[in-house]
């Protein structure tokens, strides 16, 4: 695998937002059928490195590569259609609408309706809970299930590259071991994800391999089984010794 | 006439005047949705509708393809103000926003003063229209005009219930009423959907121009002020942005004023607008987010 080109190819990236520098030069790669986490503490640039990628925030410098096309100058609606969805923090819902409609948007890219049906059957199987609560509407929904809502809202655009911000936050940690499994059932159909977890031991378990973000830099990367086991993970975390 | 007849009269006369301020109050909250503007040329594209209906009419074209024209060029114009006032500062600040909405009113009003001068012209209603129906002997009167505006009313807004509902593009107006951020990255075009938003909300200044001038029975100028303000406040009590909102504030404050009309004493009436706009700074204050979004708190 490592011989191909990676879908993904995050070079050098650089975020300001006003005076601050969220992103110092960020590298980072994705291959196809891989789950990479990106961990790391609270303001390290996590999230940031996703909306750079889907086209929410604008990159002063480097580029984001996908499948050979550079896209960090293209806009948010023009990433969905080459292939990346993005299911960010804090679910982002239209609470208003139902879930039948949210998933329909999530699919509005689209022309290809039986494929559409598909996908929507396919999202019933991964979370059974949104075929019963299908009319209602997705602001009455528990955490945890809007939580699933929006995963499936992210997958129902057939994705080639999934991205996660927190899919724990919030939930019942109950709910959390199944949100987990459903990704881990998405990584077996070879579901390529990057993915941005606050949770690092469940993230660790679930991706092939992590980058460890500190203060907008990447401060560690490798294997996830091996990073399960290291102790500077850990200082990164805390922020100790430089 | 009894007591029963008289409340049936002002139950007609409500659903007909709030049916007006529910159409005006609707294309005033679509904008609103997608755009957080509160569209004050929203009341001037109800006055292009209504003078291209009167114009042609003028020309021999019979009402209903006239009226057809007038929602049509309200369409045009809403689609016109769009792309050359408010697309250029959509990413503006509040202030620079309102007083856009503000200028493009003075033009067009000053536009129809120059074009037809500010008296008001007769609105030629087909007699058909303005003949009425006399039941119990006279007691309950109601025009076609009246029983026009009302199945109107209804079949449009059935109309908008459908293209929200089951069109992409309707579910897309709602989303990105809610989280603009987030209807792009599911991918939805939000240019498409902003223009798609002022077209449909342009149209029903159009109907409802045509309507409101022919029950008045003439056009003018400066004829969009009055149900402007009206519909504003329909749809903050409705809950500003809402669809469903706009109408329930439309139909409830049809039924207020007609309510003070006919059942509060002669010296109250003139209070009406006072009553009304009194009303609004209650919810200003107390319940910005209007009856249906309590919690929500709305930027004017």
């Amino acid at each position: 695998m490592a011989t191909a080109d990676p879908l993904l190819r995050v070079d050098n990236l650089e975020v300001n937002f006003g005076a601050v520098r969220a992103l110092k030069g960020v590298s980072l790669d994705v291959y196809e059928g891989e789950v990479i986490a990106l961990v790391g503490a609270n303001g390290a640039g996590k999230s940031t490195t996703l909306r750079s990628i889907s086209g929410l925030a604008r990159a002063k410098s480097g580029t984001v590569t996908f499948a050979g096309t550079v896209i960090n100058k293209r806009t948010a609606p023009q990433i969905v259609r080459l292939g990346i969805a993005h299911s960010p923090e804090g679910r982002r819902l239209f609470g208003g609408l139902s879930v039948a409609e949210n998933l329909r948007l999530g699919a509005c890219t689209r022309s290809d309706p039986e494929g559409v049906a598909r996908d929507t059957e396919k999202m019933f199987v991964l979370f059974p809970i949104l075929r019963e609560r299908w009319r209602q509407l997705a602001g009455t929904l528990s955490g945890g299930e809007q939580q699933q809502l929006a995963l499936a809202r992210a997958l129902m655009a057939a994705p080639r590259l999934l991205l996660l911000d927190e899919p724990s936050l919030g939930v019942a940690p109950l709910l959390v071991r199944h949100i987990f499994d459903a990704l881990a059932e998405l990584k077996r159909q070879g579901m390529t994800m990057l993915l941005v977890e606050q949770n690092i031991a469940l993230a660790l378990e679930l991706a092939d391999r992590a980058y460890v973000l500190r203060t907008g830099k990447v401060a560690l990367s490798g294997i996830a089984s091996e990073l399960r086991v290291d102790d500077r993970v850990a200082q990164a975390y805390l922020g100790a010794a430089e | 006439m009894s007591q029963l007849e008289y409340i049936l009269q002002q139950v007609i006369n409500a659903v007909s005047l709030g049916s007006l301020y529910a159409l005006v109050a609707v294309g005033l909250s679509i904008v609103f949705g997608v755009l957080k503007l509160t569209n004050f040329a929203h009341g001037d594209v109800m006055m292009v509708g209504a003078f291209t209906t009167v114009l042609l009419i003028g020309l021999g074209m019979p009402f209903v393809p006239a009226m057809i024209c007038g929602i049509a060029a309200s369409a045009i114009a809403g689609f016109l103000i769009e792309r050359i006032a408010y697309r250029p500062i959509r990413n503006a600040p509040d202030v620079t926003r309102l007083l856009t909405s503000l200028a493009v009113t003075y033009i067009l009003e000053n536009l129809g003063i120059l074009l037809f001068t500010s008296s008001p012209r007769n609105f030629p209603l087909p007699d058909i229209l303005n003949s009425s129906w006399q039941l119990s002997g006279g007691a309950i009167t109601f025009t076609n005009i009246n029983v026009l505006t009302v199945l109107l009313t209804f079949v449009s807004l059935i109309g908008l219930g459908w293209f929200i509902t089951r069109t992409t593009i309707g579910l897309g107006m709602r989303a990105a009423a809610e989280d603009m951020q987030a209807a792009q990255l599911v991918g939805l075009n939000v240019n498409k959907v902003i223009v798609v938003a002022f077209i449909v909300a342009s149209a029903y200044a159009g109907l409802a121009g045509v309507l409101w001038a022919a029950q008045a029975g003439v056009v003018q100028p400066q004829m969009g002020f009055t149900p402007l303000l009206k519909a504003f406040v329909a749809a903050i009590i409705g809950g500003f942005g809402s669809i469903s909102g706009a109408l329930l504030g439309g139909y409830m404050l049809g039924a207020l004023e007609i309510f003070i009309i006919a059942f509060l004493p002669d010296t109250v009436v003139p209070y009406r607008d006072a009553i009304v706009f009194a009303l609004l700074i209650a919810f200003l204050l107390f319940r910005p987010g209007g009856l249906l979004q309590p919690n929500r708190e709305i930027k004017l």
